[in-house]
C-alpha cells in the first residue's frame, strides 16, 4: 500500500508536467491539424536555458534566494521558448498549412531534429545538472512521502491548467481559438484572423512548455539536448489518450498517463516475475499510445468522429 | 423481372439526425432505377449505407441472393454493386488509362509473385487490362483522351470517366450518384444515351438524380425519400402526380392545386 | 505514366548503351574507389545498405503513402537475426541460405505484426505509432539480456560470421583469377547483386496491378476501396514487402560488419532513411536512390571536408560532426517541404500531387 500511494503520488507529479505538455499539443493539433514534433524540443530548450540560468546566477552568488533564481530563470527561459515556437510556426508551418499532411509532418520532424541538434551543438552532448538550490521539504503523509517540490509542481501546473481553460473558454481569444478548431474557413470568414489564433496557440503552449521545462529539470536535476524526444512523445500520448483536440482530454490524459507509467514500472517486477524491470518503463507510454489509438483513437473525452464520403 | 436488390427497414442516424428511417425498395434487374427527393432527403446517405460505407442502425439489404448489409466497403463491388460520386472522385493525378485500369483490379488476380516474375499469365492479364480499359473509355466516348491527365479533364468527361471505372469492375447494378449535376442540356442528352446504352447491355442501373426532366424520361421506376422517409415508390407518371410527393417538391398550396387536376390520385 | 505500354516497348539504342556503361562503371568501380583506400570501399558498401533501406522504405512511403517513422525497425531484426543465427553468441553458424530467408521472413512477419492493428490509423497518428513501435524495439534490444540473455544488451554481439557461399567467404580477401579482391570489394559486389534485385523488384511492383493498387489507395482510398480494393491487405503488402527489404539489408549489414549493437537502429537512423526518400522523391526509384547516394555520401564529405576547416579556421573542431550532419538532415527535410516537396528528382505524378495543394491560396 505504502508504494501504491508514492507511486500515485510520483505519477501525479510526472502526469502534471505531462499535462502541460499536452496542451500545447493538443491546441495545435485542434486548430491546425498537425503534430508538432518539435513541441517536446521546446520544452527541452526551456529546461536547458532555466539550468543554465539558475547555474549561473548560483554559480556568481551562492546564497541567492531560491525564488529569486527561479524567478529570472523562468523570466529568460519563457520568451525564449515563445519566439523558438513562434518562429517555427512561421517559418516552418504557415507556409505549409493548405499542403498534404505527409509534407507538413516531414517538416515537423525536421524543426524537431534541428531544434535538438542546435541544443546539443551549443550546450554540448553532457547532462547539465541543475543546482540544488531547492531543497525539498518532505512531508509523510498516510506513509508515503511528498516532497514540497512535487507539491509545488502540482499546484503551479493547476493554476496553469485553470488560467488556460479560463482564456479559451472566457475571453475573445479563446473563443476565437475554438472557432478556428472547429472550422478554420468559416472563422476566417467571420472575421476571425486566424494567423493570430494559430500564432497565438505556439505562443501560449511554448509558454506552457518552459515551464514544464523548468518543472522536469528541477524535479529530475538534469537536462540534456534529448530529453525532448521521449518527453514530447509521451506528452502526445497523453493528448491522445485524452481525446486530441481537447483540452480537458490533455489534462486528464497527463495526469492518467504519468499514474500509469509510475504505477507500471513500481510493480512490472512483480508483474512478470522479474523478466521485465523497470527500464521498460517508457514502453508503458508506448504500448498505452498503440491501445488508444486502435480501440478508441477518438480518446477518452474526444468525440466519435465519422468518415463522410 | 427478377428482384436484385431489395432493401427493408433501413435506419441511419447521425447523433440527433435521423438520416433514414425504415426505407425499404426493391430494384428489378434491368431496370433504371431513380432515386429523388428535396436536398437533404437522404439519398446519399442511402447510397453510403447500400455500398457499405455507413452502417445502419438496422434494416438489411439483399443483392444478387447475397447479404449486402453488414459488408466491408471494397467487398461491396466484389458482389457487382460499383459506384461513382457526387463529388467525382477520380485518381486525379494518374492518367485517364490507368483510373479505368484500377477498375479491373478486382477481376484480376496478379499478385506480387506474378508482378515480379512477369510470367506469361501476368502478362496477358495486364494486356486485357490495358485492352479492356481501352473499350470502356471508347464505350463511354472519352477513348481519345486516354493518356491524358485525370484531373486535366473538363467536368463532363470527368464524370463518364467515373462511370468508365465503375464499369470496369463488370458490376451488375451500377450506381451513379447525380451524373448529370453541372451539365448543361446537351451534355444531359449524351448522359442519358449512355445509361440507357449501359442498361440495354445488361447492366442494372440506380440513380440519383435532381434533373427532373432527365429522371422521368428515363427512369422506369423512381424511389421517393424526404426527411430520410420514404414518400413514394412507383413509375414516374405515378409519382409525378402523388401529392405527397408534389407536396415535398412543392409545397402545400401547389398539392392542393394537383388535387383538383384531373387524373391526380386522392 | 503510361508504365505497361513502355514496357512493352523494345528498349531504345540509346538506353540499352547507357546501361551498358553504367554497368561497367559499377563494375569497376570499388577497385577505382579502393585507390583512395579501402575506408571508402567501404563506405560506398554502406552507402549501398542505404540504397537498399531507401527502396524498402519508398515501397511503404513512397508507393502506398504510408508514413513509417520506425522502418529502422526492421533493419535491426533483420541484423539481429543474422547475428543470432550465426555467431558464438547462441553458437549458431547456420549457413547463408538458412539464415538469409529466415531474416527476410522474420522481418516482414514484424512487418505484418505492427502493420495489422495499425494501418487503419489515420496518417499523422500511423505514423507515431510507428515510431513508437521502433523505440519499442530497440528498447528490447537493449533490455533482453536478463533473466535470458538473448540480445545480450548494449553491447550487441560480435564476432558474426561473414556471409560464406560454401568455401568461399567474402570476409577474407582473396585472388581470382589473377585479381586480387579484398573483403570489402567482395561484398560490393554483394550488395550491388542485393541492390539489383531489389531494384528490379520495386520497378516491376510498381508497374503493376499491385503498384497501381497502391497509387488509388494513396489518391483517393475512399473511391478505392468503392472499386472493390482491399485497402488493408494491399497497404499490409506494402509493410511487409518494405519490411522484408529492411530486413536483406539488415541481414548484410551484421554480416560485414561482424557485429551489432542497440546503437545503430536508433530514431536517427529512421529518420535519416526517411529524408533520403524525402529528399530524393518520393515514389520515384531514381529519385530515391539519388537521395540515399546523397545523404549516406554526406556525413563522409562532412569528415573530410569540415572537420579540416574548422582545423583551419577555428584551430579546433567545436562544432560536432554529428550534429551537423543531423541538423543538415533536419534543414533538408524542411527545406525541401518548403520549396521542392516532390524533391530532388520526382515522378511526374507525385509533382502534380504536391503541386496541386500548394498551388491553392495560402
Amino acid at each position: 500500500m505504502d508504494i501504491f500511494l508514492q507511486q500515485i503520488i510520483n505519477g501525479l507529479t510526472l502526469g502534471s508536467v505531462y499535462a502541460l505538455v499536452a496542451l500545447g499539443y493538443t491546441m495545435v493539433y485542434g486548430i491546425i491539424g498537425l503534430i508538432n514534433f518539435a513541441h517536446g524540443d521546446v520544452v527541452m530548450i526551456g529546461a536547458m536555458i532555466v539550468t543554465i540560468v539558475v547555474s549561473s546566477l548560483v554559480g556568481a552568488d551562492p546564497n541567492a534566494s531560491a525564488w529569486f533564481v527561479m524567478g529570472v530563470g523562468i523570466l529568460v527561459a519563457v520568451p525564449v521558448c515563445m519566439i523558438v515556437g513562434w518562429t517555427a510556426e512561421r517559418v516552418a508551418y504557415r507556409p505549409l498549412r493548405r499542403a498534404p499532411r505527409l509534407a507538413a509532418l516531414i517538416t515537423a520532424i525536421g524543426v524537431s531534429i534541428i531544434l535538438q541538434n542546435l541544443a546539443m551543438m551549443i550546450w554540448g552532448r553532457n547532462y547539465l545538472s541543475f543546482p540544488q538550490i531547492v531543497v525539498p521539504e518532505v512531508y509523510t503523509v498516510m506513509g508515503a512521502r511528498i516532497s514540497g517540490l512535487q507539491v509545488a509542481i502540482m499546484v503551479i501546473a493547476g493554476v496553469l491548467m485553470a488560467g488556460l481553460t479560463f482564456v479559451v473558454h472566457r475571453t475573445r481569444l479563446g473563443t476565437a481559438m475554438r472557432a478556428t478548431s472547429q472550422n478554420r474557413e468559416v472563422a476566417g470568414l467571420m472575421g476571425v484572423n486566424i494567423n493570430t489564433v494559430i500564432s497565438a496557440a505556439f505562443l501560449i503552449g511554448s509558454a506552457l512548455a518552459a515551464i514544464a521545462g523548468t518543472m522536469i529539470t528541477s524535479y529530475y536535476g538534469v537536462a540534456q539536448y534529448t530529453m525532448g524526444f521521449m518527453l514530447g512523445l509521451k506528452a502526445f500520448t497523453a493528448a491522445v489518450l485524452g481525446g486530441i483536440g481537447n483540452l480537458g482530454g490533455a489534462m486528464l490524459g497527463g495526469l492518467l498517463l504519468g499514474v500509469i507509467e509510475a504505477l507500471g514500472s513500481g510493480y512490472i517486477g512483480d508483474i512478470t516475475g522479474g523478466f521485465l524491470g523497470s527500464h521498460y518503463q517508457d514502453v508503458f507510454a508506448f504500448v498505452v499510445l498503440v491501445l488508444v489509438l486502435i480501440f478508441r483513437p477518438s480518446g477518452l473525452l474526444g468525440e466519435r468522429v465519422g468518415d463522410r464520403a | 423481372m427478377t428482384v436484385l436488390l431489395k432493401a427493408q427497414g433501413l435506419s441511419k442516424r447521425f447523433g440527433g439526425l435521423q438520416a433514414l428511417s425504415d426505407v425499404g425498395f426493391e430494384i428489378q434487374t434491368g431496370e433504371i432505377y431513380g432515386l429523388i427527393g428535396p436536398n437533404g432527403a437522404g439519398k446519399t446517405t442511402l447510397f453510403n449505407v447500400l455500398t457499405s460505407l455507413y452502417i445502419p442502425e438496422s434494416g438489411t439489404c439483399t443483392f444478387a441472393g447475397e447479404t449486402l448489409t453488414g459488408r466491408k466497403p471494397h467487398e461491396v463491388a466484389h458482389l457487382g454493386l460499383a459506384r461513382t460520386f457526387q463529388n467525382i472522385r477520380l485518381f486525379g493525378n494518374l492518367s485517364v488509362i490507368e483510373n479505368v485500369m484500377i477498375g479491373r483490379h478486382i477481376r484480376t488476380h496478379a499478385g506480387v509473385i506474378g508482378a515480379v516474375l512477369r510470367t506469361g499469365a501476368t502478362r496477358r492479364e495486364e494486356a486485357q487490362i490495358e485492352a479492356r480499359a481501352h473499350e470502356l473509355l471508347d464505350y463511354v466516348g472519352i477513348g481519345h483522351r486516354a493518356n491524358e491527365v485525370a484531373k486535366s479533364l473538363p467536368y463532363g468527361d470527368q464524370r463518364r470517366l467515373e462511370i468508365a471505372r465503375a464499369l470496369a469492375t463488370d458490376p451488375k447494378l451500377l450506381a451513379l450518384d447525380e451524373p448529370a449535376a453541372g451539365m448543361n442540356a446537351s451534355e444531359t442528352v449524351v448522359l442519358r444515351q449512355l445509361v440507357e446504352k449501359i442498361r440495354n447491355d445488361g447492366t442494372t442501373v440506380l440513380l440519383i438524380e435532381h434533373d427532373m426532366k432527365l429522371v422521368m424520361n428515363l427512369c422506369d421506376r423512381l424511389l421517393v425519400l424526404e426527411y430520410g422517409k420514404v414518400l413514394a415508390e412507383g413509375r414516374p407518371a405515378e409519382v409525378q402526380r402523388n401529392p405527397k410527393v408534389i407536396e415535398a417538391y412543392l409545397g402545400a398550396g401547389a398539392a392542393q392545386v394537383a388535387q383538383t387536376v384531373p387524373g391526380a390520385q386522392a | 505514366m503510361m508504365h505497361t505500354q513502355t514496357l512493352q516497348r523494345r528498349t531504345p539504342a540509346l538506353t540499352l548503351v547507357g546501361i551498358v556503361l553504367t554497368g561497367v562503371v559499377l563494375a569497376i568501380l570499388p577497385f577505382v574507389v579502393g585507390i583512395a583506400g579501402q575506408g571508402w570501399v567501404r563506405i560506398m558498401n554502406f552507402a549501398l545498405l542505404y540504397v537498399m533501406l531507401a527502396l524498402g522504405l519508398n515501397i511503404v512511403v513512397g508507393f502506398a503513402g504510408l508514413l513509417d517513422l520506425g522502418y529502422i525497425a526492421f533493419y535491426a531484426v533483420g541484423a539481429y537475426t543474422w547475428a543470432l543465427l550465426a555467431s558464438p553468441h547462441f553458437g549458431l553458424h547456420l549457413p547463408f541460405w538458412a539464415i538469409l530467408p529466415i531474416s527476410i521472413a522474420v522481418a516482414g512477419l514484424f512487418g505484418v505484426m505492427l502493420g495489422a492493428p495499425t494501418l487503419k490509423l489515420r496518417g499523422d497518428y500511423l505514423a507515431i505509432v510507428t515510431l513508437g513501435f521502433g523505440e519499442i524495439i530497440r528498447i528490447f534490444l537493449t533490455n533482453l539480456n536478463a533473466p535470458v540473455n538473448i540480445t545480450n544488451g548494449p553491447q550487441g554481439i560480435n564476432r558474426i560470421d561473414a556471409f560464406t557461399v560454401g568455401e568461399f567467404t567474402f570476409g577474407r580477401a582473396e585472388t581470382i583469377m589473377g585479381v586480387r579482391f579484398t573483403g570489402p570489394e567482395k561484398y560490393y559486389y554483394l550488395l550491388l547483386a542485393f541492390v539489383l534485385i531489389i531494384l528490379l523488384i520495386c520497378v516491376r511492383l510498381q508497374n503493376s496491378r499491385i503498384g497501381r493498387a497502391w497509387e488509388a489507395i494513396r489518391e483517393d482510398e475512399i473511391a478505392a476501396k468503392a472499386m472493390g480494393i482491399n485497402t488493408r491487405n494491399v497497404k499490409l503488402l506494402a509493410f511487409a514487402m518494405g519490411a522484408s527489404f529492411g530486413g536483406v539489408a539488415g541481414a548484410m549489414f551484421a554480416a560485414m560488419q561482424g557485429f551489432v549493437s542497440p546503437e545503430s537502429f536508433s530514431l536517427t537512423e529512421s529518420i535519416s532513411i526517411l529524408c533520403m526518400v524525402v529528399l530524393g522523391g518520393m515514389g520515384h526509384i531514381p529519385g530515391v536512390i539519388l537521395g540515399a547516394l546523397i545523404l549516406a555520401a554526406l556525413p563522409e564529405f562532412l569528415r573530410a571536408v569540415v572537420e579540416p576547416a574548422q582545423h583551419m579556421l577555428f584551430g579546433a573542431v567545436i562544432l560536432d560532426p554529428e550534429g551537423i550532419r543531423m541538423l543538415m538532415f533536419g534543414l533538408a527535410m524542411v527545406l525541401v517541404m518548403l520549396f521542392r516537396p516532390a524533391g530532388l528528382w520526382p515522378s511526374a505524378v507525385r509533382k502534380r500531387e504536391l503541386a496541386q495543394r500548394k498551388g491553392e491560396a495560402s
